[in-house]
């Protein structure tokens, strides 16, 4: 939510929600390739995390109050970029450059190179280890802000996800919120077959994370999971976020070829006549 | 001659930032006692964090702390610091353009015992094609105490490797010392020797051994690989005719490859590498194994020999 900026309704989120998947698709659809699953499956975490929770300013982007968001599933980043041309941070026109030569929108995101993007990103599990650096920075300088950190499921099999996550718990960092988009694909099938990663609710209450489930499409749920979260004194959290890969388009939903393909002209158009009314 | 370890001279450096720089924190994978980072720790404790044995983690919470303002130096081994991290430093810290400083304690052939595990030979290679980072490989404790408020003061990421076991001291409080700026430690216009680290005290005995022949040989102290001081090397080519290179490190791709790129297209002169040969260390005592590997001041000396027998017999060159 930008300052000063009167929280919107559930309902008048579930409208942005839907409007911003119907760019992602024509983005990535413009762009000749992309990832469609992972961009739509984390659509609702990202509007009600700008639109109802995250304290920033699009006029003024290195605001020192702000708080961080880094997306640590790099892939994801037509859905960020998407969300922050609609936030207003650069035109959305620029949209259509996605990874194009020259282009600000990288093919995965770079830090610096667009306003709003605050980490670079595409080499899987790092973002969590680099939210612990700036909430033991910002708690050196008194500075009080929350650290959002998105990961993808298949993307926690990295290792440095674990190491990052002890340092959490070791240090108390309670501005850290871990957020994972547990769509269950990843790029060759089901995360459950290639390296299951369940009890997933389990482990990061092991790892001494304040830990809540929730369905990632229900807007309500999202809302809520946030303001619990922001809640908590003396740990970090987590919200494992129950989703679905390349959710909204019937034909995308829960099939992992469509990890990173685009949609041709046809498929577009098929996607975005599924795309007309609020349906979660 | 007064002996210490570089480590022992980084160590004073960051205390000294301590207090002088207000920003400067460090991050440790257990080993700050043997990076020297414990005194910093002890005096900062609020400016010192653990994350437990993992360097991952460690170079991205350092890339998280330099995000938010922070300079943080992220210490362990030269081999952990920079083997098991290769793919965070090349995203989070050189892609991101942050100032994070990298040390790497145990360098080269100096832990000694503890064997090929831990003796990093290849860092300089892996470091220095990562674009924006700098290599800064100090030649004795003040000039690694000089090298970490440098550090400090650098505007990107820094890798200062240092040596465990106690070296001459070869520079004096006075000297100045810049990140990429090649000093001359010894005059000579018949070859010139280019070293870093504790080879730069082995090459300077082995311009005693050739001078005892009548031959001159020019010795710079190439501290920092990169950015590499070409002017320096361009210069010393012109001069000399006939470079060598020497480093307690594999000669694929470190201090000689970075010499040779810059002598190659600028300058064309014969050269020799004396160096480790594609392979992996062993345990044994320090000055066991450099003399194994060929690094001793003798094993110079005789390398250069050789070289000048190559420039002597190469065509006159026209300049």
């Amino acid at each position: 939510m930008t300052q000063n900026a009167k929280q919107p309704s559930i309902q008048e989120l579930q409208a942005i929600a839907l409007d911003l998947r119907r760019t992602i698709l024509q983005t990535i659809a413009k762009a000749g390739s992309g990832h469609p699953g992972g961009s739509l499956s984390m659509v609702e975490l990202l509007t009600a995390l700008y639109w109802a929770k995250l304290r920033h300013n699009p006029k003024d982007p290195d605001w020192a109050e702000r708080d961080i968001f880094l997306l640590s599933k790099g892939h994801g980043c037509p859905a960020l970029y998407t969300v922050l041309a609609y936030q207003g941070y650069f035109p959305k026109e620029e949209l259509a450059t996605l990874r194009k030569f020259s282009t600000r929108l990288q093919g995965h995101p770079e830090r610096g190179a667009l306003p709003g993007i605050e980490m670079s990103a595409g080499s899987l599990g790092q973002g969590l280890s680099m939210a612990n650096g700036i909430a033991l920075a910002d708690r050196m300088d008194g500075r009080k802000r929350r650290i959002y950190c998105l990961m993808g499921d298949g993307e926690i099999q990295e290792g440095q996800v674990w190491e990052a996550a002890m340092t959490s718990h070791h240090h108390h960092l309670d501005s850290v919120c871990a957020i994972i988009d547990a769509n269950q694909l990843q790029q060759n099938g089901p995360v459950a077959q290639i390296q299951d990663i369940e009890p997933l609710v389990d482990k990061w209450r092991a790892f001494g994370f304040h830990t809540l489930e929730i369905n990632g499409h229900n807007m309500e749920e999202v809302v809520r999971a946030y303001d619990e979260a922001a809640k908590i004194k003396g740990k970090p959290q987590a919200i494992v976020a129950r989703t679905v890969k390349g959710k909204g388009v019937s034909f995308m939903e829960l099939n992992h070829a469509w990890h990173g393909v685009a949609p041709n002209p046809d498929e577009l158009k098929k996607a975005l006549d599924q795309l007309h009314t609020v349906t979660s | 001659m007064d002996m210490k370890p570089t480590r022992d001279g980084f160590g004073e450096g960051l205390l000294e930032l301590g207090k002088t720089h207000p920003n400067v924190v460090a991050v440790s994978g257990d080993l700050e006692d043997s990076a020297r980072a414990h005194w910093f720790k002890k005096q900062y404790p609020d400016r010192f964090f653990s994350v437990g044995i993992a360097e991952q983690d460690m170079i991205g919470t350092a890339a998280g702390l330099a995000m938010a303002g922070k300079i943080p130096f992220a210490c362990s081994f030269a081999q952990f610091v920079t083997g098991k991290t290769l793919e965070q430093l090349r995203m989070a810290v050189c892609y991101q353009k942050l100032s994070v400083k990298v040390v790497g304690s145990h360098g080269g052939l100096s832990v000694g015992a503890d064997g090929a595990t831990a003796e990093a030979l290849e860092e300089f290679t892996h470091m220095r094609s990562l674009p924006g980072m700098a290599v800064v490989v100090p030649c004795d404790a003040l000039e690694a105490k000089k090298s970490a408020i440098a550090a400090a003061n650098y505007p990107g990421p820094v890798f200062l490797r240092l040596g465990r076991a106690p070296a001459p001291m070869l520079t004096k409080e006075s000297d100045p010392f810049t990140i990429g700026k090649a000093v001359v430690m010894r005059p000579g216009n018949d070859l010139t020797i280019v070293a870093c680290g504790l080879m730069v005290q082995h090459s300077l005995e082995a311009a005693e051994l050739l001078n005892q022949e009548g031959i001159q040989a020019r010795v710079i102290n190439l501290h920092t690989i990169k950015p590499i001081d070409a002017e320096a090397l361009i210069e010393a080519a012109k001069a000399t005719g006939a470079i060598l290179t020497v480093e307690e490190h594999t000669v694929l791709g470190g201090l000689g490859g970075a010499v040779a790129e810059v002598i190659v297209q600028k300058h064309p002169v014969p050269m020799q590498f004396v160096g480790i040969q594609d392979r992996f260390g062993t345990s044994g005592d320090p000055v066991e194994l450099l003399k194994y590997f060929r690094l001793m001041p003798s094993d110079i000396a005789a390398a250069a020999r050789e070289l000048l027998q190559r420039k002597r017999s190469a065509p006159a060159k026209r300049a």
